[in-house]
């Protein structure tokens, strides 16, 4: 007699005892081979925004990954088709919400190619300081989303502090933390306000040494070493093919690098190195871009040393505002000012494409103009949604635990991808 | 980038399937014939340019052929770009996929069909991706509308759905 069937004891003892703890009966030899369809996003923290994978699993092995994009579609690029070339640049911001300064400056490359603009030498120097601060912070924010994926909570924190710094310094330039409208066609709004530079100098002063915490505490961590080393590594020449680049091409090894390879904004006068990894396993990814928080620190460095003078924003008034002072006093600067604010500027037609890079790989601004004061076609190479594809073919034949670590290395932002 | 000469001395080279070399601001594009697309882009990797850094649509309304797509192409070594167009005309628009030689084309094509509604011929999966999967039109073609999209909450929805039909 079982105990289930025991009547002397009472109706509680008896259910209890009902419960055996035999494993399921399961549906013959090949149940781990079935394949599960598991629906991941579009609302999950992992994600890094409103991703939505298909991921089809076997076991807890993933076998295929389709992303699903598109949640967050704004339409900038047809947005930007219905506004003055000024215009467009806070809206082209926008895509790619961690590095705003990038968007704008692959927009303004690319319009002053098409319209021949000369940017003044204080104006690129004063370009490449905030692009490589913007290039921190969108690190540090990668770092601490990373590696909460990890577990990690306080370095999260950490990083959230720094880049608080990061954006007083861009609040105190431009008056804005983000999206700030900083860069303009033929240079920069403003000129850094006094104060700026030691205060900038004293965030070089404090990076480097938090970035030494940051390398100390998840270096000599086992578990995050055991999550990243060695997992889902892919080789420089898939990547190639699927359109790669940015820290995950040099993760690979490829020392890949705009910035070097074809220099724009002035970036030929600075002195930096390009940090590589070995097998383009996830730890290589991470250790790239912790190393580029260094290098960016080194250039910052050097365009604060050698800032030249002279204007801000180029002399051409078809193309620039006039300083606010002359509109008191010309009659000239302000017929310039009112035709640039109400028409904007017109550019000759043609098309260029202007690469550049981004913290996650070469971004790169397509604009056509058609002669009219408004572009008829502005198009984005956006880094994160062609690294996307990369997924699928990194994380493959690994633990869907791995998938996540991956995905948070491949540094997707999805206003990028959805545009 | 190539220079002038360059660019025409590569035109050249491509034969019939090249119809227009245009140096621009210093940037080479080479206007092809959308029927020789993949051997133009096989012919230019094997002359270094292995790199499809990006694939995006143009269009051109209200000139003929209306719509383009534009292949910018990167060689690493020499680091030389350049850009190859296809223009196809808006009642057939259609053109080989580059997808099974160059995989990075995938999700770019896919936008391209999504946003222009130029069909790849040969995609392995050529569905919309940033729209939603039935809406109707091609937003970024310069006849589209911009703005009056209508917003479906839920409480009107069945309506809207009833309007639609």
């Amino acid at each position: 007699m079982s105990p289930a069937d025991n009547p002397q004891l009472s109706e509680y003892r008896r259910r209890e005892q009902s419960i055996t703890l035999s494993p399921l009966e399961t549906t013959g030899e090949d149940s781990h081979d079935e394949l599960l369809t598991l629906n991941f996003g579009p609302h999950h923290p992992a994600t890094h925004g409103v991703l939505r994978l298909l991921v089809t699993l076997q076991g807890e092995v993933v076998r295929d990954i389709k992303p699903i994009v598109g949640y967050v579609h704004t339409g900038i690029e047809k947005t930007a088709e219905d506004k003055a070339y000024w215009k467009v640049i806070p809206v082209v911001e926008r895509m790619d919400y961690l590095s705003y300064y990038f968007n704008a400056m692959a927009y303004c490359g690319a319009v002053e190619t098409l319209a021949g603009v000369e940017v003044p030498k204080r104006a690129q120097y004063l370009r490449v300081i905030h692009l490589e601060l913007n290039r921190i912070a969108s690190h540090l924010i990668w770092l601490g989303t990373s590696v909460l994926d990890l577990g990690a909570t306080s370095i999260f924190l950490y990083c959230l502090r720094e880049r608080e710094l990061i954006l007083d310094l861009f609040e105190m330039s431009s008056g804005a933390r983000m999206h700030t409208r900083y860069f303009q066609v033929g240079g920069v709004i403003e000129d850094i306000p006094a104060g700026f530079e030691p205060k900038l100098r004293e965030f070089l002063k404090i990076m480097p040494k938090r970035a030494d915490e940051y390398g100390a505490i998840l270096n000599s961590n086992e578990i995050v070493l055991q999550r990243l080393r060695g997992v889902c590594p892919l080789d420089a020449e898939t990547l190639l093919g699927l359109g790669v680049t940015g820290p995950l091409l040099r993760a690979a090894g490829n020392p890949w690098d705009l910035r070097k390879a074809d220099p724009y904004s002035s970036y030929g006068d600075f002195q930096f190195k390009i940090p590589v990894g070995t097998v383009g396993d996830n730890y290589d990814r991470f250790a790239v871009r912790l190393a580029e928080i260094y290098e960016s620190v080194k250039i910052i460095e050097q365009a604060l040393d050698g800032l030249p003078e002279g204007p801000h924003i180029t002399e051409d008034r078809k193309i620039a505002l006039p300083p606010r002072h002359e509109l008191a006093t010309s009659m000239e600067a302000l017929i310039h000012h009112f035709k640039l604010v109400t028409e904007g500027f017109r550019v000759p037609p043609g098309e260029v494409y202007y690469p550049i890079e981004s913290p996650r790989g070469e971004l790169g601004c397509f604009v056509r103009a058609d002669g009219s004061s408004k572009p008829s076609r502005v198009h984005m190479r956006d880094p994160s949604f062609v690294n996307l594809q990369a997924l699928r073919h990194m994380a493959e034949g690994s633990y869907i635990a791995d998938m996540i670590a991956t995905l948070a290395m491949l540094d997707p932002i999805l206003g990028g991808i959805d545009r | 980038m190539p220079d002038a000469t360059g660019l025409e001395l590569l035109a050249h080279d491509l034969g019939e399937a090249a119809l227009e070399a245009v140096h621009y601001r210093g940037q080479a594009t080479i206007v092809v014939d959308p029927a020789h697309i993949r051997t133009v882009l096989q012919t230019l990797r094997e002359r270094g340019f292995g790199f499809l850094a990006s694939v995006h649509g143009v269009d051109y309304y209200p000139e003929e052929p209306r719509l383009g797509v534009v292949y910018e192409l990167l060689d690493m070594s020499r680091v030389d770009r350049i850009a190859v167009k296809a223009r196809v005309p808006v009642d057939a628009p259609v053109i080989d996929s580059v997808t099974p030689e160059w995989p990075t084309a995938d999700h770019q094509e896919r936008e391209v069909y999504d946003m222009f509604g130029v069909v790849f011929r040969g995609h392995p999966d050529l569905r919309r991706i940033l729209m939603p999967e039935d809406y109707e039109g091609h937003p970024q073609r310069r006849d589209f509308p911009i703005g009056g999209e209508p917003v479906i909450f839920t409480r009107d929805e069945g309506r809207w759905l009833e309007a639609r039909e």
